[in-house]
């Protein structure tokens, strides 16, 4: 199958905007895209830039937008794309090469929320147990990557790059939930902060973007609630 | 190390906002509210009384009883309270300069004020019609 691949293309050192290059591949329908850019750096172009580990769907490197949506190049297929594909670096983030964005701010608003189990009790001979119904609670948000995906495809991200984002807001809502955790309290204060939570306008970009299925708006709603009944 | 601009990477201490938690709830309250209000005021002027009947003195009329004065002031206040602090997000996305957003936001707050205290001077002193 021959498909269209075009890539959006910035080289810092000779490049002053980003441009868009066509490439012509032939491909099999059950192609990934990763698999496409794979084939682009070692047969045509070897100074195509982008980040990818596992190639699994599960360190979160290679999330971009392709076809206009940001996804993980290693869990998209050809066969669900067509014949002309199009992928450019996640939007929102400052572009360091090609397809790699400078992901410092995104990391930064991550650790601001305290993403570790915070517990001042002496460890337990055993494990801290927790029942079922107490883990299912967070069960969702445990599920995150961190690609970068939702908080990049975030409009109110967009208009106000101070917003925590989507993603923070999701590690959050992992331990405030967690029986096991005590720092939720500070937690809540640091998200009820003018670029926590309420700048969120729920329009779930984040949920279509995430590749781990997370309900990321739910989970953002959670912890405004939350923040709701502590003040209450 | 690396140096992260701090406009666009990592945030400044963390300034918990009673205000902004306060307009966030009660958006929400005001818009379960209007849709028991706005959709009650939409059949009750609609569907239990004929339209055509309607007049400035039917109202005035109706509004002999307090329980109408208090229903069509309450769905008053919830709309415009609704409406304003909807479009003061619109602002807070949309308007980003110092002096613009103090403008706009000046203003908005401004002329809400004054419908606020318009309305429900109309509606605490519109003489009643026998």
């Amino acid at each position: 199958m021959h498909v269209s691949l075009r890539i959006q293309r910035f080289d810092p050192d000779r490049d002053t905007a980003s441009h868009w290059v066509e490439y012509g591949l032939d491909v099999d329908p059950m192609a990934r895209v990763l698999d496409l850019l794979h084939q682009v750096k070692w047969e045509q172009d070897s100074s195509l830039a982008f980040r990818r580990s596992c190639g699994h769907g599960i360190c979160g490197s290679d999330a971009m937008m392709i076809n206009g949506r940001n996804r993980l190049a290693c869990k998209i297929r050809v066969d669900q794309l067509g014949r002309k594909i199009s992928v450019a670096p996640l939007p929102g983030l400052p572009v360091v090469k090609d397809l790699v964005v400078d992901m410092d701010g995104f990391f930064a608003k991550y650790r601001s929320v305290h993403p570790f189990l915070v517990n001042d009790d002496p460890p337990p001979a055993q494990e801290r147990r927790q029942s079922q119904a107490q883990r299912a609670v967070f069960d969702d948000t445990t599920k995150c990557i961190l690609c970068g995906a939702c908080t990049s495809s975030c409009p109110s991200f967009w208009a106000r790059p101070g917003y925590v984002g989507p993603a923070a807001i999701v590690n959050a809502h992992r331990f405030i939930f967690d029986s096991r955790d005590q720092g939720g309290e500070e937690r809540l204060q640091i998200l009820a902060d003018r670029d926590g939570v309420w700048r969120c306008r729920t329009i779930f970009n984040c949920v279509d973007a995430c590749p781990r299925g997370i309900n990321i708006t739910r989970a953002i709603l959670e912890v405004s609630a939350a923040i709701v009944e502590k003040s209450a | 190390m690396v140096m992260i601009d701090p406009r666009t990477a990592g945030r400044s201490r963390p300034q918990g906002s009673g205000f902004e938690l306060f307009v966030w709830y009660l958006m929400r309250v005001t818009g379960v509210m209007l849709f028991v209000l706005a959709l009650a005021h939409f059949s009750i002027m609609h569907f239990l009384f004929d339209p055509s009947q309607e007049s400035a003195s039917w109202i005035a009329a109706r509004w002999g009883s307090l329980a109408w004065r208090v229903f069509d002031w309450t769905l008053l206040m919830m709309v415009l309270f609704h409406s304003f602090m909807g479009v003061r997000t619109v602002l807070l996305d949309y308007v980003h300069g110092t002096r613009a957003r103090l403008l706009s936001m000046s203003t908005l707050y401004i002329v809400a004020l004054i419908l606020f205290a318009a309305g429900t001077a109309v509606v605490m002193t519109l003489p009643v019609v026998a």
